[in-house]
């Protein structure tokens, strides 16, 4: 899939659009969204799961919070997504390190990588709290997917049904702001 | 000021098959008492007790949801009574045991003991709310409490404890979280 557009003008657009992201959401069986807003996610995915009636939104105070309702659900044997910025993800890691990774609970995180800059390697982001991220799920085993343009859409409703099948972690990481 | 041992008692005779979250002192103290797959140990940090209890109310909206809850837990996770008002699950129950310290971590005082719980689920909009200090009042009206439609908040006024046994292994060991879904899915866990 080409992911880049061509505007009149002639500049080339790298495209991630939101619209695509939720229906893999749901595609991937995701019944509940529990999120904190992120201003990267916030037009393209948040606003619209609010308004979408075949997903419940969950609105929480703070993130770790995220994580217990997602493993509640877990044993009713109903799929959520954890919609939140990296600054909730890192405030999160005791709960994810106990829930996600010593209980072995499929916790779904989509992090929206805030001051990333989607021409580089978030490894390589000028902001050190980005740069940490990746690293910080590799030392916690957790796999991770970069979702910077359309074209890598297509990995996120088997990573999820790989998390559930497996009851394992998985996270999405938001590069640009979806349209 | 009651014995949360006691409560817990109490409560143990209008318990039938609701999911029971507990952590901490709470749930060592309810597992000894009443050892069943229903019960939920598995919060994992401190103060998630009540999230994991909403996803639970949230999920299976046909069975009652009661936590135990701690009040040094519910001081690291106060949002969360704004997040389950506002998700308005109507079979969620929350017990706070207000003892007025970390029991588990060496029974060092809340930094305000006096926290005024109830005041803090009403106002963040629980639809009924119950503050205890006499056994007598809440073995009366607990099962008035637990039969409301939630989210239901109940403060009970508790004494410090003798001290416990924590054997965390055994109450986070995998297969707990294995009987609780086999018993939510309504069969047994394989042996």
């Amino acid at each position: 899939m080409d992911a880049a557009t061509t505007t009149k003008a002639g500049d080339t657009q790298v495209a991630l659009t939101g619209a695509k992201i939720i229906t893999a959401i749901k595609q991937s069986g995701v019944e509940f969204v529990l999120a904190v807003p992120d201003i990267v996610t916030s037009k393209g995915l948040l606003f619209p799961i609010a308004a979408d009636k075949e997903l419940r939104l969950v609105r929480v105070c703070k993130e770790d919070e995220c994580v217990g309702i997602a493993s509640g659900l877990t044993y009713c044997d109903k799929r959520a997504l954890i919609l939140i910025q990296y600054t909730g993800f890192l405030d999160s890691l005791n709960a994810i390190r106990a829930v996600a990774v010593e209980y072995k609970q499929p916790i779904v995180m989509m992090i929206g990588l805030l001051g990333h800059e989607p021409e580089r390697l978030p490894t390589e982001s000028g902001r050190y709290g980005v740069r940490i991220i990746e690293p910080i799920c590799d030392a916690m085993g957790i796999p991770h997917h970069l979702i910077s343009h359309d074209a890598d859409v297509p990995r996120i409703k088997p990573a999820i049904d790989r998390a559930y099948t497996e009851s394992s972690p998985v996270a999405f990481l938001i590069g640009r702001r979806p349209s | 000021m009651m014995n949360r041992d006691e409560c817990f008692q109490i409560l143990k005779r209008h318990i039938t098959d609701e999911v029971v979250v507990a952590s901490y002192s709470g749930a060592v103290e309810w597992n000894d008492l009443n050892p069943r797959a229903l019960n939920y140990f598995s919060i994992g940090a401190m103060g998630l007790g009540s999230s994991h209890a909403l996803g639970l109310a949230l999920g299976r909206p046909d069975r009652r949801i009661v936590v135990l809850d701690g009040d040094g837990s519910l001081l690291m996770n106060l949002g969360s009574l704004v997040s389950i008002a506002a998700a308005a699950p109507k079979n969620l129950v929350h017990f706070v045991c207000q003892n007025e310290c970390y029991e588990a971590n060496g029974g060092h005082p809340l930094p305000n003991p006096n926290v005024d719980f109830a005041g803090l689920a009403r106002s963040a909009g629980y639809a009924e709310v119950y503050d205890f200090s006499e056994l007598s009042a809440f073995e009366q009206q607990v099962g008035h409490v637990l039969t409301q439609s939630g989210p239901v908040f109940a403060t009970l006024r508790v004494q410090k404890n003798r001290p416990l046994i924590y054997k965390y292994d055994d109450l986070y060991k995998a297969s707990r979280r294995v009987a609780l879904k086999a018993a939510l899915q309504g069969r047994h866990a394989p042996q």
